[in-house]
């Protein structure tokens, strides 16, 4: 097993590779100069050139590339090119958000769509099946930014049960970090209990078809047992798999739902960058993002085991 | 109950009580005062002398002080300096520094602070420039004196110390001044009423101050105005938020979890306008939309179409389809060359833009101009709230006088390089682009960039305009704020035949606070003369 991770985990340097010179390569080529946006609107054309000089974005893409490779060879990720500060800093500062509103988002998703994927299956063709079934169109179908503005009116602003924007770290006690991410979590989550409750129904209702459930059934097995300890089970690597892909998903999300709850995350970082031409802001964020992605296939790979004990590596 | 249970339940006591300051907020802010503010813009640059954006100048005011400062009718102070004598000749000026002055780090505030500080930001200021152009030399005589030797009189040197809107004649100390005027500086150390908290700094997210217990205010009798007079501070903590979103940002304001936002989404003011707990403040010295020409390239390199525009352009038509009628109240029409709260604004030759609009006639004048149906690239920037659909109003009136209109669509950043460039439209080049100067960065005609008519030299668009140079000149020399005047109605007709650009209008920044603060400034948000109604 510990072979198979490693094997994994070199063999990702090759996708991190392609992916560092993939983004490098496209903001090369992208329309928009930091020197430019830096200088402001008022600025004249010797003001900006002066500034690129200064930063040296006048030089070649081989020389600015081997560069930055090098650089992140000796583990440097380089200065943002406004702040001035390093970029590492800058990541490390918005990971615990975003980390944060992550995990709760994937808890309350799984929380609230395998429960009601298990029933609208058990309850096949009845109204709380298409109840469910509605319900997770419409979540699937509407803007997350649009529920995320639903839900800070309603619980944010008209009842003032919650904040309706920011974000209190973890530092500050732990219920008021987790009050300021329910609602972005709940309205990041919204698409993702969509699928995975369709997910959890159909594969549901493939297994409760299953000969070995209608075996349990006449032996006298309570349902509740069948659904979740013989059924569900057995529902489990198509369910983790869309869990995992998921994360792709609350990656994006992240970005639109950070800029709406004003958490300081790196979903706004990366926006914030990219609007600013911030190079190597951009590139340390997906260098990131990709490694991230990368980890998270090869924990769904390694749940696979747990979950099906005929998957072996 | 047994012995087992009262153990389980004693381990159980002490396990929470390690818990629970986890599970509650710490009531570190409760205790102080703190105001919560909403810019317009995220803080990413430290430098008030390097970068000329509003939330630099803003954070600067805070954290850097000034010579020289202005009161809310423009008129100069001394602010460090506790005065100045001028020789006879008018050409040597001994400024002397109020005693006490200090900077963040605890080193005082010397002379040779004050000569490497104004030295660097003249090579970044135009009014800097004017005055550096006109220095033999600026020496420290003293710790708390400074002497400019002049080439020549200068009678703008105390306002010119005092600039607010472009770049900030900041005081900081000797060994950052020192650096190159093309970098930042690296440390953020001023003399200002409150310091910057940089541990707590997260770009694009928050930005902290803290008073500055060794700020010594002015202690004139006069009460603090714009930059000029004690600069006290009335909150212990001042705490930027940045909330992109407009709508987000209104929504905190009304939830009270902040105090003031600097600048409210146009489609916000309805609803801010209702909820009595909310007080909305239009700042003076608006800012004034413009379409900017490309000169270099046809057909705008043709002064009689230019001339032609201005007759097809409703300033009230576009405002209003901008920025709504219902916010009519926050902006201006029949806006000439300088924002209409400004000093120097004037109604010479307003006429061209409040008469009534001929678009026959603009169409005639173009065709006979010779214009051959060449495509006129557009830039229109879709990110910008009111810049997007100001261009399309604009661009609309371009095809309604026949011209061939290509709107491009782009984000802010790639227009501002695409608008470098000099080539024709088919090469990545432009024609026309939309933008908007800022009131208080434009007021006088050597500030104002949309104004200059140097040619290559220039502001983008780079037009060639000798007699608007030469009238930018006879400003700068003029003895008196009357002459000063009357220059700028000269300035006025003259642009109106040159045509640098068309004014489209003039919106003020709105800005929403909860009601139980008093003292907001009307200019720029100065922190030092807001404070909470007791």
């Amino acid at each position: 097993m510990l072979s198979h991770i490693a094997r994994r985990l070199l063999a990702s340097l090759p996708v991190m590779t392609f992916v560092g010179l993939f983004v490098f390569g496209l903001l090369y080529l992208a329309p928009g100069d930091p020197a430019a946006i830096m200088a402001g609107d008022q600025a004249t054309a010797a003001d900006i050139a002066r500034i690129r000089v200064a930063l040296k974005l006048d030089a070649p893409f081989p020389i600015r590339f081997g560069s930055w490779v090098w650089s992140l060879l000796h583990g440097d990720l380089g200065l943002s090119i406004f702040t001035n500060q390093p970029v590492a800093a800058m990541i490390v500062q918005r990971l615990e958000p975003t980390y944060l509103l992550m995990l709760m988002t994937l808890v309350i998703s799984v929380i609230l769509a395998l429960p009601i994927g298990v029933v609208a299956a058990w309850k096949h063709n009845t109204a709380s099946d298409r109840m469910v079934m509605v319900f997770a169109v419409l979540s699937f179908s509407v803007p997350s930014f649009v529920v995320g503005y639903l839900l800070a009116f309603v619980f944010g602003l008209q009842l003032r049960w919650l904040p309706v924007q920011g974000y209190v770290p973890l530092a500050n006690g732990v219920w008021p970090a987790i009050c300021s991410l329910i609602l972005p979590a709940v309205a990041l989550g919204s698409v993702y209990i969509g699928l995975l409750a369709r997910i959890t129904r159909a594969t549901m209702l493939e297994v409760l078809a299953q000969d070995y459930v209608r075996t349990a059934r006449a032996k006298g097995a309570e349902e509740r047992k069948i659904l979740f300890k013989h059924a569900l089970k057995n529902c489990s690597v198509p369910i983790i798999t869309t869990i995992g892909s998921g994360v792709a998903l609350l990656i994006g999300g992240a970005i639109v739902t950070e800029t709406v709850f004003a958490i300081p995350g790196l979903g706004r970082l990366t926006v914030d960058a990219i609007l600013r031409r911030d190079y190597p802001v951009i590139q340390g964020v997906i260098l990131l993002f990709s490694f991230m992605y990368v980890l998270v296939n090869l924990l769904v790979d390694m749940l696979y085991t747990v979950f099906d004990p005929r998957i072996r590596y | 109950m047994r012995r087992r249970d009262v153990l389980r339940l004693a381990a159980q006591s002490a396990v929470f009580a390690q818990l629970a300051p986890f599970f509650t907020a710490p009531a570190h802010a409760a205790d102080k005062r703190e105001l919560r503010y909403i810019p317009e813009a995220d803080l990413n640059i430290l430098d008030p002398v390097w970068s000329t954006s509003t939330i630099v100048q803003v954070y600067g005011h805070l954290v850097f002080d000034t010579l020289y400062g202005f009161d809310k009718d423009y008129n100069v102070h001394p602010q460090m300096a506790e005065g100045h004598v001028v020789s006879d000749d008018k050409l040597q000026w001994t400024i002397k520094l109020r005693d006490g002055l200090q900077f963040h780090d605890g080193q005082p505030v010397l002379a040779k602070d004050c000569v490497a500080s104004i030295t660097r930001w003249g090579k970044r200021d135009f009014m800097g420039s004017a005055l550096l152009a006109v220095i033999d030399t600026l020496t420290a005589v003293d710790d708390r004196t400074l002497l400019f030797k002049l080439k020549k009189p200068f009678p703008l040197l105390p306002m010119t110390l005092a600039t607010s809107g472009s770049n900030m004649p900041a005081i900081m100390p000797e060994r950052l001044a020192n650096t190159s005027p093309n970098e930042q500086i690296r440390e953020s150390i001023g003399s200002g009423p409150y310091r910057f908290v940089k541990a707590e700094w997260i770009s694009g997210s928050k930005a902290v101050f803290e008073k500055f217990a060794g700020y010594k205010p002015r202690s004139d009798s006069f009460p603090p105005s714009y930059t000029a007079g004690p600069k006290i501070g009335h909150f212990d903590r001042i705490t930027w938020q940045i909330i992109v979103d407009a709508s987000t940002a209104a929504a905190a304001l009304q939830a009270g979890e902040v105090d003031i936002i600097e600048m409210v989404g146009a489609d916000f003011l309805p609803v801010l306008k209702t909820d009595p707990n909310i007080q909305l403040l239009p700042r003076t010295t608006p800012n004034f939309a413009i379409m900017r020409f490309n000169h270099l390239q046809p057909p705008f390199n043709n002064l009689a179409i230019r001339q032609a525009l201005l007759k097809a352009f409703d300033q009230r038509a576009i405002m209003a389809g901008t920025f709504g009628e219902e916010n009519k109240e926050f902006w201006q029409f029949g806006v000439g060359y300088f924002s209409p709260d400004s000093p120097m604004a004037t109604n010479a030759g307003l006429e061209a833009f409040t008469s009534p609009r001929d678009l026959k006639k603009a169409a005639e004048e173009i065709k006979a101009a010779g214009y051959k149906g060449e495509p006129v690239v557009v830039l229109d920037p879709v990110d910008y709230p009111w810049t997007h659909p100001c261009t399309l109003l604009a661009a609309d009136t371009l095809k309604k006088v026949g011209l061939n209109v290509d709107i491009q669509a782009m984000d802010w950043g790639t227009l501002m390089q695409r608008r470098l460039s000099q080539e024709p439209p088919g090469k990545g080049g432009w024609n026309v682009f939309l933008t908007a100067l800022s009131g208080m960065s434009n007021f006088n005609p050597v500030g104002h960039i949309g104004l200059r008519g140097n040619g290559k030299d220039a502001w983008v668009g780079w037009p060639t305009a000798p007699r608007l140079e030469e009238l930018r000149q006879q400003w700068l020399d003029a003895p008196d704020v009357a002459t000063q005047k009357k220059i700028c109605e000269d300035i006025q007709r003259q642009a109106l035949v040159d045509v640098p650009y068309i004014p489209l209008g003039a919106f003020a920044t709105v800005s929403g606070y909860r009601s139980n603060l008093t003292g907001i400034q009307l200019q720029r948000p100065l922190f030092t003369t807001m404070q909470a109604k007791a």
